[in-house]
Order: C-alpha cells, then sequence, then structure tokens
C-alpha cells in the first residue's frame, strides 16, 4: 500500500506539470490581457508594464521562468490586478477561508446526506422515505446563489441574529450561513446516491442470508451493508469536494468572506496569470489529493480491492 | 427398435416438448419494462415530463405577449402591477424589465430541457464507457485515464469557454459542446470506483474463466450493474447542468437574450426577492422543481426496473 | 448586534480620552451641530481596488481611498472648487506653462517626516518613470509636464522632468503647452507626493498597513483582500485637530442587493442603489436616498473605421437609430435614478460647459420616431429589407436591460433587428479596441472637470476613439480648445458636428445613487466629480 502511494504521489508531479503547460497556453490564447483597460494604455506604457512583469519574453521562457520560481524559492508570482500583493499572499490569506466554512460544510453535507440517505432505504416507501427525499428535493430547490441572498434577508435583516457578511477571523457568527448555503448544495446528491446504493446493497444475496441467518437489522445495517453502500458515495465526494470549491465562488460573493474561489474568478476574468495559474496548481493538487485518498477508501470499503 | 415400448407414445412427449421450446423467452430488457410500467410514480413522472414538454410547444398558441416584447406601460412600476394577471394576458407576470414571464418560463423550459439532456446524455455514455473501461482494465492505463480526469478536472473551465466563444461563433450548438465537456468528467469517476468494486465479484470470474473479451465483459457483464448509481447520478446531473448553463451565458457563450433559459430565469429572479417580485422567483423555480421531481421517479423507478438482482 | 456596539462606543470613548482631542460628546467647531460619540462610517465597496499606492491605483474605489490616506497640491470642497492642500498657493506666467505652488511648512508624514516639495518631485518622476510602470503615467503626459514624454519613452532619465523642488516649500513646474486648468488637475490620485525612503526600503509591498507612511488625514491599519480595508486617524496630518471621522472602513460586497439588506439592518452607512429601486427607497427614507449628478456619459458607439456594418456608413441610418431611442424610457421606466437624457456628448453639467442646442432634444418623442421611420424608409429599409446589426455590450445586469429596452424599440418602430451580445470585461475591451462590431457599447468619467475630457475622446488620433470616428474639423477644433481662452463656441460646433455625423448614440449622463444614514454630514452632494474626502465627514448624535 505504502509504494502505492508513494507511487501516485509521484505521478501527481508531472499531471500537475501538464495542467500548468495547458493553462498557460490556455490563458494566453484567450482575447485580453491583465492590462487590457477602458482607457487603453498608450505603447511605450503598456511596454514598460511588460517589461517589468516578464511578458515580453518568449512563452516558453516565461513557463520556465515561472516553474523555476515556485520549485527553488516557492514563490508563484505577482498579481497583476492587485498591485501591492503577490499570488502568495492571495493564497495565504484566502486559503484558509475557504478551507476552514468548505470542509465544514462538506462534514456537515456528508453526515447530513449519508444519515437521510440511510434512513430512508432503510424505511424505503415509508413516511421517513418520503420526509427524508422530499428535504433533498427543497435543497435541490434552493441552489447557492438562491439561498444566500434569502438567509441574509432573514438572518441579518429581518431576524437580526448574525452579520451579513465578512470574516473577521473566522469567528462562528460568520460561520453559520455559508456552511448552511454551501452544504444544502451537497447534501442532497450525498443523500440520494446514499438511499439508492443502500436500496441495491439491502436487495443483495449475502444482505439476504444474514437476514436469513437471523441477525438483528442493526448489526446487518452497520456490519454488513454500510462499506459496500458507501462506494459510489466515495466516488461521488470527490466531485463534490470539486464542486464545493466553485460553488464557495457564490458564498464569496454573497457573504465576502474573502476566500480563494473569488479570486479564482477574478483572475480568470481580470487575466492575472499568475494568480490563475497558483491556485489551478493549488486545485489540481488538491484533486489529485483527494482522488487519492478516495482511491484507498475504496481499498478500505471493498476488502476485495487491491492495488 | 428395441427400446421403446410405445413409439406413439414417446412422440407425443417429443410433440409437447418440441411445443415447448416454441414459447418465447422474455429478455431481461422487456422485463424491465413490465417493473417500470407498474411504479405508478415513475410512470406519473413521465406523464408530467411529457406534460412540461408539451406545455412548452402548446403554450405559446396562448401567449398574448411575445418572449422579448417590452410591456412599456408597466415596466416602470412591475413591483406594483407586474404579478400573475389574467386580464392583461401576463399569465405569469413580469421579469424586472417588464417583459412576460409566460412567454419567456416557456421559452426557457424549452432550452433547459435540451441543455440537461444534453449534458446528461454526453455524461451517461461517454462518461459510464470511460470509467467502466478505465477501472476494469486496471493497471497503469487506469491510472493515465484517471489523472487526465483530474487534469481535466482541474483546468479553469472559464478559459476554455471563452475560448470557444471567441473561435467559433456563439450558437446552441456550442452551449452543448462547451455543456458536454465537462458534464462526463465526475460520472467517470463514480462508474470507476463501482467498477473496481464489481470487477472481484465472482460473475465477472467466471465471465473471465469462460474467455470472455474484455470489452465485452465491461459492456454486457459490468455496465448493466452499473445502472442504478448511473441512473440516479444522471437524474441529479441535470438540475446541474441547468444551473451551470447560466453561467456560461454569463461569460457569453450561452443563450443570448432575448431568449433566455430557467437557470437564468431563476437566477433573475433570485435577485428580486426583496423587492416583492417573488413570482419571478416563484414561477421557474417551480418548473425547475417539478422537473427535478419527476427526474428523481423516473430514476428511482427506472434503478428498480434495471436492478439485475431484484426480487 | 446592540451588546457590541455598546461596549464599541465605551471602547472608542475610552481610547479617543487618552489619545486625541476631545469630538466625542463635542459639537462641530463650525456648525455648532451636536456630534456623536462613535465616528466611524462604514460603506460599501463593488469591489476589491487595485492599489493604494497614488501612481498605481487606476480605479475609483482606490481612488477614495488614496484621496483619505494621502494628501495632494489642491484638495476640492463640498462644491468642487479648489481649496489649500499641502499647498497654499499657486502663481502662473502670462503664458500659463510655469507653474509655482508654494506649500505650507506644517504638513507631516505620518512618521514624522516634514513633507517637501522634494516629495512631490519624487512621486511625479515616479509616474513618469518606466520603472514604476503606471497604468496612470499618461495623465503625467496630459498634464503637459515638460520632458514627460521622452521618460516615458525611456529616452530619458525621470531626473528630466519639468518639477523641480526650489526649496522645500516650493515646487516649480514646466509645461510644454499653455495649460490653463492645470492647476485643477492637482486633485487627481497620481499627483500625490509619496515618502521615497519607504517605497525604496519595501518595494512593492510598501502600501501594506505595516509599512505605509501616507500624509493623510489617515493612516491605513487593516487590509483584508475582497473583505475590508480599515483607516483610523493619522495623528501627524497637519489638519487634524479639524478631523472628526476616527475610524473608516469599507466592505467588499459584490451583490447591490445584498449590500442594501445590510444596509438596512444597519452594518453599512452607506450603499449604492440598485437600478430601478431609488423612487421607492425615496418614498420610504427620504432623508437617507440621494440622487446627485455625476461626471460620466453613456453612450453606443457605431464603428465607422470601414469594417463595421455597411448600413452605418449611411448617416440617415444612424440618425434614424438615434432618434428612435425614447430616452425617458431609459432614465425614467430603466433606471430610475434621476439620470439625465443625453442628446450631447458631454454632461451638461461639466463646469464651464453650456449645453449647445441640439435639434433631436427639442422635439418630442413622436417627432423624433416620426422623422427616424422616414429616414429609414429614405435610406431604403423596412418591413420587406429589414435592418440587421449586432450591438455588443459587457456583462452587466444594468447594460443588459438598456440594451434590450433598446433593441426593442428600435423593432417596434423601425422594425430593425438588433442582435444582442454580450461580452465579459476584457473579450469585450479587446473587441472593441480590435474594431471587431458594429454598435458597442462605452462609457467614460471625467478626469477633470472639463469638456475637453470627453471631447478628446473623439479625435481622430485618440486611443479611446474605438469607434474609429474621423473628421478633420473636430480633430481642429480640439486643438484649438488647448491654448483657447473662450473654449465654449469650440465645444459647441463640436458637439453640432456630432449631432449631424452621429458617430455615437448618446444615451444619458451619470448620476450617483447612493443610500446614506442621515447621522452623517458633510458628504460633498453638490460636486459633480464625486471626490469624497472623509476628514470632511462626521456623525451627528441622535
Amino acid at each position: 500500500m505504502l509504494n502505492y502511494v508513494i507511487r501516485r504521489l509521484l505521478v501527481a508531479v508531472p499531471t500537475l506539470l501538464i495542467l500548468i503547460i495547458i493553462c498557460f497556453y490556455l490563458m494566453q490564447t484567450a482575447p485580453g490581457g491583465p492590462f487590457t483597460s477602458e482607457r487603453p494604455l498608450p505603447p511605450q506604457v503598456l511596454a514598460n508594464i511588460e517589461a517589468k512583469y516578464g511578458l515580453d519574453q518568449p512563452h516558453y521562457k516565461q513557463l520556465y521562468n515561472y516553474v523555476v520560481g515556485i520549485v527553488t524559492q516557492f514563490d508563484f508570482g505577482p498579481s497583476y490586478q492587485y498591485k501591492d500583493r503577490s499570488v502568495n499572499d492571495i493564497i495565504s490569506q484566502g486559503f484558509p477561508v475557504t478551507l476552514t466554512y468548505g470542509f465544514i460544510s462538506f462534514v456537515v453535507a456528508t453526515i447530513v446526506g449519508v444519515s437521510l440517505g440511510v434512513i430512508a432505504a432503510i424505511r424505503h416507501n415509508t413516511a421517513l422515505d418520503y420526509i427524508a427525499v422530499g428535504a433533498t428535493f427543497s435543497a435541490q430547490a434552493l441552489p447557492n446563489f438562491v439561498m444566500a441572498p434569502i438567509l441574509i434577508y432573514v438572518f441579518t435583516l429581518k431576524l437580526g441574529l448574525l452579520p451579513g457578511g465578512g470574516w473577521n477571523g473566522g469567528q462562528w457568527q460568520y460561520l453559520v450561513m455559508p456552511v448552511i448555503a454551501l452544504s444544502t448544495s451537497f447534501f442532497a446528491s450525498v443523500a440520494r446516491i446514499t438511499r439508492s446504493s443502500m436500496l441495491e446493497v439491502l436487495n443483495s444475496n449475502f444482505i439476504r442470508t444474514a437476514r436469513a441467518k437471523g441477525l438483528p437489522e442493526t448489526t446487518i445495517i452497520w456490519r454488513h451493508a454500510l462499506k459496500p453502500t458507501l462506494m459510489p458515495v466515495v466516488s461521488y465526494l470527490g466531485p463534490a469536494f470539486v464542486g464545493m470549491i466553485t460553488g464557495s465562488v457564490v458564498i464569496d460573493i454573497y457573504f465576502s468572506t474573502g476566500g480563494i474561489g473569488r479570486f479564482y474568478v477574478n483572475s480568470a476574468l481580470n487575466r492575472d496569470y499568475a494568480v490563475m495559474l497558483g491556485l489551478t496548481i493549488l486545485y489540481g493538487g488538491l484533486t489529485v489529493l483527494f482522488n487519492l485518498l478516495t482511491d484507498l477508501l475504496y481499498a478500505w470499503l471493498d476488502p476485495k480491492i487491491r492495488y | 427398435m428395441g427400446m421403446v415400448k410405445d413409439p406413439e407414445r414417446v412422440e407425443a412427449i417429443a410433440d409437447n416438448i418440441a411445443d415447448a421450446r416454441e414459447v418465447k423467452g422474455r429478455s431481461l430488457w422487456q422485463d424491465a419494462m413490465g417493473r417500470f410500467v407498474h411504479n405508478k410514480a415513475a410512470v406519473g413522472s413521465v406523464f408530467i415530463l411529457a406534460g412540461i414538454l408539451l406545455f412548452t410547444i402548446v403554450g405559446p398558441y396562448f401567449a398574448v405577449w411575445s418572449n422579448e416584447e417590452i410591456d412599456w406601460a408597466r415596466m416602470a412600476n412591475v413591483a406594483d402591477v407586474g404579478q400573475p394577471s389574467y386580464e392583461n394576458g401576463h399569465f405569469f407576470g413580469l421579469d424586472s424589465i417588464g417583459r412576460d414571464l409566460y412567454s419567456r418560463t416557456i421559452q426557457g423550459t424549452l432550452t433547459s430541457l435540451m441543455v440537461g439532456v444534453v449534458g446528461a446524455s454526453v455524461a451517461v455514455v461517454i462518461g459510464t464507457l470511460y470509467g467502466a473501461i478505465s477501472g476494469f482494465v486496471g493497471g497503469w492505463i487506469d491510472n493515465a485515464m484517471m489523472r487526465t480526469v483530474d487534469i481535466l478536472i482541474a483546468i479553469p473551465y472559464m478559459f476554455v469557454i471563452i475560448l470557444l466563444m471567441v473561435i467559433f461563433e456563439r450558437s446552441l450548438i456550442m452551449l452543448f459542446v462547451g455543456i458536454g465537456l465537462f458534464s462526463w468528467l465526475d460520472m467517470s469517476r463514480i462508474v470507476r470506483g463501482q467498477t473496481l468494486a464489481l470487477k472481484h465479484k465472482e460473475f465477472i470470474e467466471a465471465a473471465r474463466a469462460a474467455g470472455v473479451g474484455w470489452f465485452v465483459i465491461v459492456v454486457r457483464h459490468i455496465m448493466p450493474n452499473l445502472m442504478g448509481v448511473v441512473v440516479v447520478y444522471a437524474t441529479l446531473l441535470v438540475p446541474g447542468m441547468i444551473m451551470a448553463e447560466s453561467f456560461i451565458s454569463f461569460l457569453g457563450l450561452g443563450v443570448q437574450e432575448p431568449n433566455t433559459s430557467l437557470g437564468a430565469l431563476i437566477s433573475d429572479g433570485a435577485g428580486t426577492i426583496m423587492y416583492n417580485q417573488i413570482w419571478q422567483l416563484a414561477i421557474p423555480l417551480t418548473f425547475f422543481l417539478t422537473i427535478v421531481i419527476s427526474l428523481f421517479f423516473i430514476g428511482d423507478g427506472l434503478r428498480d426496473a434495471l436492478d439485475p438482482k431484484d426480487r | 448586534m446592540k451588546m457590541t456596539s455598546k461596549t464599541l462606543v465605551g471602547a472608542l470613548l475610552a481610547t479617543t480620552l487618552i489619545a486625541s482631542p476631545l469630538y466625542a460628546a463635542g459639537t462641530h467647531p463650525s456648525t455648532g451641530e451636536a456630534l456623536a460619540d462613535n465616528q466611524s462610517f462604514t460603506y460599501r465597496l463593488l469591489d476589491e481596488h487595485s492599489s493604494v499606492d497614488p501612481q498605481i491605483v487606476e480605479d475609483t474605489s482606490g481612488a477614495d481611498i488614496v484621496r483619505d490616506l494621502f494628501e495632494g497640491l489642491y484638495n476640492q470642497d463640498a462644491d468642487g472648487n479648489l481649496v489649500p492642500g499641502v499647498a497654499l498657493s499657486h502663481t502662473t506666467n502670462d503664458a500659463k506653462d510655469v507653474y509655482t505652488f508654494s506649500l505650507r511648512d506644517n504638513a507631516k508624514w505620518s512618521n514624522g517626516d516634514a513633507v517637501t516639495a522634494g516629495d512631490f518631485v519624487y512621486g511625479w518622476r515616479r509616474l513618469l518613470d518606466p520603472a514604476t510602470a503606471s497604468p496612470y503615467a499618461w495623465f503625467g503626459e496630459l498634464m503637459s509636464i515638460e520632458g514627460a514624454s521622452a521618460v516615458l519613452a525611456g529616452e530619458a532619465d525621470p531626473s528630466t522632468l519639468g518639477v523641480t523642488a526650489v526649496d522645500d516649500h516650493t515646487l516649480e513646474v514646466k509645461l510644454t503647452a499653455s495649460l490653463p486648468y492645470f492647476a485643477l488637475m492637482t486633485t487627481h490620485g497620481s499627483t500625490f507626493p509619496t515618502h521615497q525612503a519607504t517605497v525604496e526600503a519595501h518595494g512593492d509591498q510598501w502600501t501594506k498597513p505595516e509599512n505605509i507612511v501616507s500624509n493623510g488625514a489617515y493612516v491605513l491599519t487593516e487590509h483584508v483582500p475582497s473583505e475590508r480595508s480599515v483607516r483610523v486617524r493619522n495623528s501627524m496630518y497637519w489638519d487634524n485637530d479639524n478631523t472628526i471621522l476616527e475610524t473608516i472602513t469599507s466592505l467588499v460586497i459584490n451583490d447591490e442587493n445584498v449590500a442594501l439588506t445590510r444596509y438596512l439592518a444597519g452594518e453599512l452607512d452607506k450603499t449604492d442603489v440598485p437600478a430601478g429601486q431609488y423612487p421607492k427607497l425615496n418614498a420610504e427614507y427620504p432623508d437617507q436616498a440621494h440622487s446627485n449628478p455625476r461626471l460620466c456619459n453613456y453612450y453606443y458607439t457605431f464603428n465607422m473605421s470601414g469594417n463595421g456594418n455597411p448600413a452605418f456608413d449611411d448617416v440617415r441610418v444612424r440618425e434614424a437609430l438615434s432618434l428612435a431611442v425614447d430616452r425617458s424610457v431609459i432614465t425614467d421606466a430603466v433606471l430610475q435614478g434621476g439620470q439625465f437624457q443625453a442628446y450631447t456628448f458631454t454632461p451638461g453639467l461639466t463646469a464651464g460647459f453650456v449645453t449647445p442646442d441640439v435639434p433631436s432634444a427639442s422635439m418630442t418623442q413622436a417627432e423624433r420616431d416620426a422623422k427616424a421611420m422616414e429616414l429609414m424608409a429614405e435610406a431604403g429599409y423596412g418591413a420587406d429589407n429589414p435592418l440587421k446589426f449586432d450591438m455588443l455590450y459587457n456583462t452587466s445586469e444594468g447594460h443588459k436591460k438598456i440594451a434590450i429596452a433598446m433593441s426593442q424599440m428600435w423593432k417596434q418602430k423601425l422594425g430593425a433587428e438588433a442582435v444582442l451580445a454580450n461580452q465579459e470585461w476584457k473579450t469585450f475591451l479587446e473587441t472593441r479596441g480590435n474594431q471587431d462590431f458594429e454598435l458597442a457599447r462605452g462609457a467614460w468619467c471625467g478626469d477633470y472637470n472639463e469638456a475637453s475630457t470627453f471631447l478628446d475622446l473623439l479625435d481622430s488620433g485618440s486611443g479611446y476613439n474605438d469607434g474609429k470616428f474621423n473628421s478633420a474639423r473636430v480633430d481642429e477644433l480640439l486643438t484649438m480648445a488647448k491654448t483657447s481662452s473662450d473654449t465654449q463656441p469650440l465645444y459647441t460646433e463640436i458637439e453640432q458636428i456630432i449631432a449631424t455625423e452621429i458617430p455615437v448614440i448618446p444615451v444619458y449622463h451619470y448620476t450617483r445613487v447612493m443610500m446614506l444614514q442621515e447621522d452623517v454630514k458633510g458628504w460633498p452632494f453638490e460636486n459633480i466629480e464625486q471626490n469624497v474626502y472623509s476628514k470632511d465627514l462626521y456623525v451627528v448624535a441622535e
């Protein structure tokens, strides 16, 4: 197993490199640049600026310098949009924010989702099933960009209980609404996948055998049905995590948390190349790591899976 | 000559057996169809979806206003006079600029249904095949295929969309291309996970022992067993596609004014809730929710029907 | 929430008792109003600003913050007139190409150093120095400082720039052309001084709260990008005794509806009013809703470069489209924020500008529509040959609504089909900048309060003339206006040429529409450039 983990981590390096190269060229081909503005800069000024940032060099050289900068000094470059910040500044300030509310939302969505799904499956076609499924419908009906303004309207304006946005170092009052809005988008899918998966598992032969042997229902659920049920759920957690990151953009916009989601979208729209690349590497790295974790989880859930 | 004591009786039995062999067997799909048709909720949902589709086709004949005409007299005062009303022809009320929400909802629903179907279809076909092959073959091929998916997931999707818009002219086809490009990625991961669990099961071993080729195993043995997860995830994808489309339109690639989509209508409606124009959100959201719920029941029904282990 | 503001007030009282002259629970020195204990002001920013470096900042929200942190030669009072800043007065020669500013001797940086003429020399050289790569370096060229172009091109050393510190308190500027309104330009952020030692010690990081040294009424104490920025009283400021507000916080809130919700919940003292909501808010909160003219215009430009839509080569088509736009619908039904209908390119309230009478302005809309239909028929377009063209705008709710309204007007009155296309900002700029459009949206905010800041856009050689309008006479008039003492007849003629040739369709002139808590006083509503100085604001007691 350790061998496997090491191999996967080693493969991550060329994976990320390919990602960097693709993104770099993708960005260069998109129309407009970081300094395209309503008041177009006179040619000399533009030339000055490009010289300052090394943008006048050939692409492969820029790419090379960029990678070398990361590897040797862990320097991800400057931001062209926010002139007094570097990419390292932006990530070190924004990533903890996104990680905090993202992780909490993730945990909440998973726990609530799996619980609802299991309950719905065990009590298939009863009132509990309908209530649980109904809850997922309500959640799906309220995508986060609908839920966010409603939450602020209710909790900040009407009830005056919670601050309407901001981060303030991450005190709990500033976490509540972002977590509610973000986790709601996900527990619905988790619940449904869990429910459908468990329904299938409960129909399989080995469960029938366990029942025939007279095992109590709780033992059957916990000891025999749960692990195979979780396989597709674990698979979904990977995309869910990525989705959480893209969903965090909406949270950042509505709740002004200063997380990196908004920087990600903005850097694409502003053609802020270094920030874009830096955040892409971050996401790419997290995706690779996450997928490695889920693959390891598969092995734990299903003893027959071996790498 | 010697053993048969009663040749007539033997012949009668032989005839019976011959007849018996002519009874038609039932295929798996017919079985599934039968089970599906008995699921009242699923069938009901199919009718509801068909009803919505019918509404988008027939609805325009009852429309008093087109989907782009601005009601000049009422546009300045939408919060007060823009509610749904039968008399002034705005059955669903006005949107925030003063256009008829009825016609716009019809046109938007049709667009979103297409987007959802295309996105889900691409995801199901490409994603399932890709994930199943990757999971089944395993080894370094699996690694390479999945790392490719990782890269594709991590690429800033916005740039791809912007590039598509610049290189190819803006059109509905391009919107489908844009959606199709990414919708299969998550499905492939889920399918691969399931495949990893399935490929160690005894019946696969048996098929291998019988000498069945790997591709045939994937298509005829693994994929039917994946149907449950695939169907459920596909029904979850559709609402996601509908919402993703509104983001793509924001970038300029997708549906352009005066055409609209459910995602855009919901997005616009969400911005006006505090100004007492709730119908602008409630109506498209109702259509959206109906589609989502119908898909759930259909998905559940399909999963029940296709599950080879069931009953 | 109520508990925390009480403790906050208590803490503020305690600190102000120790730290600075007592304004808490005092009265305003000139108006005598009773002042509130809590002198803090929180307002909304649409988006994170690019920087607070005076020579680098390029957006309005950043400029507002820079105006609080730094001080230039002159400031503006509430009506937009010049009042002394670091400079007490100035003299100029007859040719108006040499300006001499006398600086006060008690201006200090936040670390105690004195503000000298040398700091201005350093700042202005820095603005034009290629090494700084300032996006506003063109403003230095616009100011016509001697040697600016050479320095900018990298051909001359910044020390050759025509600014000199005659002594610590006298600044001399030599210009290459005669500019009567040069002093007006010194209120612009890019002309503010910078502290040389700090910039050299910290490089790009000098504007971080822990490093920054500034000479304005406030210092930067906290900056969390995309969340908030906090500035606090600068006790070293020469006029600190007259500064009343203690703390100013700007919060970044992207969604304007959420911002309004938070304003109504009491978390903000000022926010922007979403389009169309002003009448209701004004009815419900008449003392808080404000609509004041702003020095910006909004227009659509035809592509006259030759590769646009050939139909637009016919001036009758252009005129018909311009006439058929019912501007009152846009200002009164779509925006509803007190905006002004525009028939000229320059806003009517620009200083020293008198809006000339153009024929379309005095017709009724029915007359305009009739004439428009007539012109279209003459040009050969109608039901059997409808005009079809692309209409480009950048992604935004507001622009979308206006574009939709305009396209519908054209469809109903002229049968013309405008194909709407929105692009995100950078792509839009590229497309428009490469003349890859037929009809595109544009807007311009004046850099200084004089008509040339708008009309220069239509100069055939201007880098901002994306429609590539080319009129020799307009070019001639614009050059003459630079040195003339009576510019109005020239500007009138230019506007009349615009009204005849119709290279652009002026739509409306901006207003700033905002909500401001009624206990905040001192806001410069009459200043059309909307330059706000927080040191002039104060909070009165309930």
